[in-house]
């Protein structure tokens, strides 16, 4: 148990607008998220001193210093895996901040991924250079697994298959996604919900994934800043205070493509993350009233409802059922629309919504939320959060 | 799987019905005995009444009789010289329709002759053919397309019928067959270093070889310089049978990488030996497959320095025969 829980919190988020073509540069989009967050904290660049990114993210650090005129940065780092980062940079910072090396940490995470280079596309151009992590995809690209729905595709199967989930059980989690996007103005799916039968109909991916499955690939920025959850109160906005923050690895975990371990529908290191955060907040699935589940393929938001214990291994099917994970139901998750009905932004935008959760300014609002679960991609080296209110 | 193919209507098809195939042809030659021997001791008949007067006279009848099976032969044009084909003709006209449509490709699939009188040395042969029918779209081993049927229709200097002939010709879409590797844009080509080299050194043999750790004999996929379970560095690249399977699968649909062939079938296989491993199943229809169906290895080139392995369905079985 670390004892991280509570010294620190996300005292400001900044977003670009969520598009498909934004116009401007990838730094761009970063500049002015960042601006943003920085903004609502109430705080300035000068303030800040420390910077955390993906290891895919293309803007580094000193053109981002540069481009807002930061002081002395004394702390950046980052975190590999691409969507599994976004619980990970938080609690970098976190750890930043609560061990004095940093003052005021920002998180970013800015891309053009849908006007620019589409994740979608996969790694098909994957080098031929002979390192570990090219190696890797050896098994899988010259056999035309080539992107990340596919990949997804192949661990759902086997959910599905071992679960007894029907394409019904998916189709829950994107219809909530977008029953929440539909009243979130910010997201590209805003006033378009989809039925059950949109997504039976929707054309096929990667059987057995469908096009609602899938999220969508977005042009657009989010930025956090963590303080001190004591500077944190001094500043214009209710704390977000980390209760837990926790990353995974565990027994057979891969990038995308853990097919080796005695049950691929299970993800080991996301049952890891939620045992750690559990933990470390001294909390429980019936302290959560409202979740991000991260939402880049419909089956892993399943499997993640078992990882985390919001119900038994192969019960999500049932769970997800009759609107209980949308508006009013048991476990309202992913609010602002997700990734699947909100933005792409590997995560960071779930980040952002679970700060307005416990602030209490999300457009879908769930009543009194004292803590919320964010968790990173599954499938992949991952992350996770608590948030709670202060005190 | 066939080539895309358009939908033909009657009212397109029809109207070949009972049209020419274009002008008469006769017989070169008047039939001649000689020309009947040559025939019947290529096909090994030896009925004398069509070689020996007196024979055929035993029989009832007034001469020799050219065999009724030679009835297509006199009106042939020969090895030397064919007779132009009419470049408008409606033949033609169907064919081109039909090849716009899809069906490129052609095959006889039978022929029935009906023998009104016997023709006899002297006679003089004249074959008249025209579309009898052509039929709707079927779909066949073969594959996808129109059965087209001519009547061609015999007679003699006086215009008397000496027999006909319905020939049946299958005019289809040919197999969308797999271009060749050449053909395509490579597919994406495997990082190699020394932790795995030994891999695709055994595909070039047509083995699938795993590594099993010199410790403690665990099998480990996909390789790795040590062994997880007792962190020794020394292994054996083993071949496995290469059966195993299906512990899951995908269809690939949407991007399709120019390299492939989509829909595409790629299968989690659980190998006999224990341990899982992935490939794509070409020539499997999505249909066919499923979870925990048996499957073997196959190993195909990609080019001179590289084999890659895959799978496809194993013939059903009973257990315990394998």
């Amino acid at each position: 148990m670390s004892n991280l829980s509570g010294k620190t919190a996300i005292a400001g988020i900044g977003a670009t607008e969520f598009s498909k073509d934004s116009g401007r540069s990838e730094l761009q989009l970063a500049a002015e998220s960042i601006l943003a967050a920085l903004t609502d904290a109430g705080l300035t660049p000068a303030d800040v001193d420390g910077l955390v990114t993906y290891t895919m993210e293309k803007n580094p650090e000193v053109e981002v210093a540069r481009a807002l005129g930061m002081g002395d940065i004394k702390y950046f780092g980052r975190v590999n895996f691409g969507g599994g980062a976004p619980g990970a940079v938080v609690l970098q910072a976190a750890m930043a901040v609560a061990t004095g090396v940093a003052d005021v940490v920002v998180c970013y995470r800015a891309f053009n991924e849908r006007s620019g280079r589409r994740f979608g596309a996969g790694v098909q151009d994957r080098g031929t250079e002979p390192s570990a992590e090219n190696a890797g995809y050896a098994w899988y690209t010259p056999h035309g697994l080539v992107t990340p729905a596919q990949w997804a595709a192949m661990a759902g199967r086997r959910y599905m298959h071992d679960s007894g989930a029907t394409t019904e059980a998916l189709g829950a989690v994107a219809v909530a996604a977008r029953r929440h996007a539909a009243t979130n103005p910010k997201a590209w799916f805003y006033e378009r919900p989809i039925t059950l039968e949109d997504h039976a109909e929707s054309r096929w991916i990667a059987e057995p994934l469908r096009l609602l499955d899938c999220c969508q690939e977005s042009d657009g920025a989010q930025a956090l800043v963590i303080v001190s959850a004591e500077r944190a109160r001094d500043l214009p906005q209710k704390p977000a205070i980390i209760k837990a923050a926790a990353q995974g690895i565990s027994g057979s975990t891969a990038m995308m493509t853990a097919y080796y371990g005695d049950d691929i529908g299970h993800l080991t290191e996301m049952t890891l993350v939620a045992d750690q955060l559990w933990a470390d907040a001294q909390l429980t699935p019936a302290d959560i009233p409202t979740a991000i589940i991260y939402d880049h393929f419909t089956p892993y938001v399943l499997m993640q409802l078992e990882s985390f214990g919001f119900c038994g291994r192969g019960e999500a099917k049932d769970f997800v059922r009759d609107g209980n994970v949308e508006l009013g139901g048991r476990l309202p998750i992913n609010t602002h629309g997700g990734q699947l009905g909100e933005a792409y932004i590997h995560g960071m935008n779930g980040v952002a919504e679970g700060v307005r959760q416990i602030r209490g300014t999300a457009v879908n609002q769930v009543a009194d939320v004292q803590n919320t679960v964010v968790t990173g991609g599954a499938g992949v080296p991952t992350s996770g959060l608590i948030l709670g209110a202060d005190r | 799987m066939t080539t895309e193919t358009t939908p033909l209507t009657r009212e397109q098809l029809d109207p070949f019905a009972g049209k020419s195939c274009g002008p008469d042809r006769q017989s070169r030659d008047p039939i001649a005995q000689s020309d009947i021997r040559s025939w019947v001791e290529a096909l090994g008949d030896t009925n004398p009444i069509y070689v020996d007067e007196a024979s055929a006279k035993a029989t009832g009848r007034s001469s020799i009789i050219a065999p009724p099976a030679m009835l297509q032969v006199w009106s042939m044009a020969g090895l030397l010289k064919k007779p132009a084909s009419p470049p408008h003709g409606a033949r033609q006209e169907l064919i081109a329709l039909l090849a716009e449509a899809g069906f490129t490709s052609v095959v006889a699939t039978n022929c029935e002759q009906e023998y009104i009188r016997e023709a006899v040395p002297g006679d003089i042969i004249t074959a008249s053919e025209v579309i009898e029918s052509v039929s709707d779209q079927k779909d066949t081993a073969l594959g996808r397309g129109h059965f087209v049927t001519t009547l061609i229709t015999f007679t003699d200097s006086d215009g008397a019928i000496i027999g006909n002939q319905r020939w049946r010709l299958f005019r289809f879409a040919p197999p969308n067959r797999k271009p060749a590797a050449e053909a395509r844009p490579p597919r994406p080509r495997p990082a190699m270093n020394r932790d795995n080299a030994f891999f695709f050194e055994g595909t070039l043999a047509q083995e699938l070889r795993i590594q099993r750790c010199d410790g403690c004999g665990t099998l480990r996929h996909p390789p790795s310089p040590a062994c997880g379970t007792c962190q020794s560095f020394d292994w054996t690249a083993e071949a496995m049978s290469g059966r195993g399977t299906i512990h899951s699968f995908v269809v690939n649909h949407h991007p399709q990488v120019p390299a492939f062939n989509y829909p595409l079938v790629v299968a989690l296989v659980d190998l006999e030996e224990g341990v899982r491993f992935v490939a794509e199943m070409p020539d499997a229809e999505p249909d066919d497959v499923s979870i925990g169906l048996p499957v073997e290895v196959r190993f195909r080139q990609q080019g001179d320095d590289l084999a890659l392995p895959y799978f496809v369905l194993a013939p059903s079985q009973p257990a315990g025969e394998r």
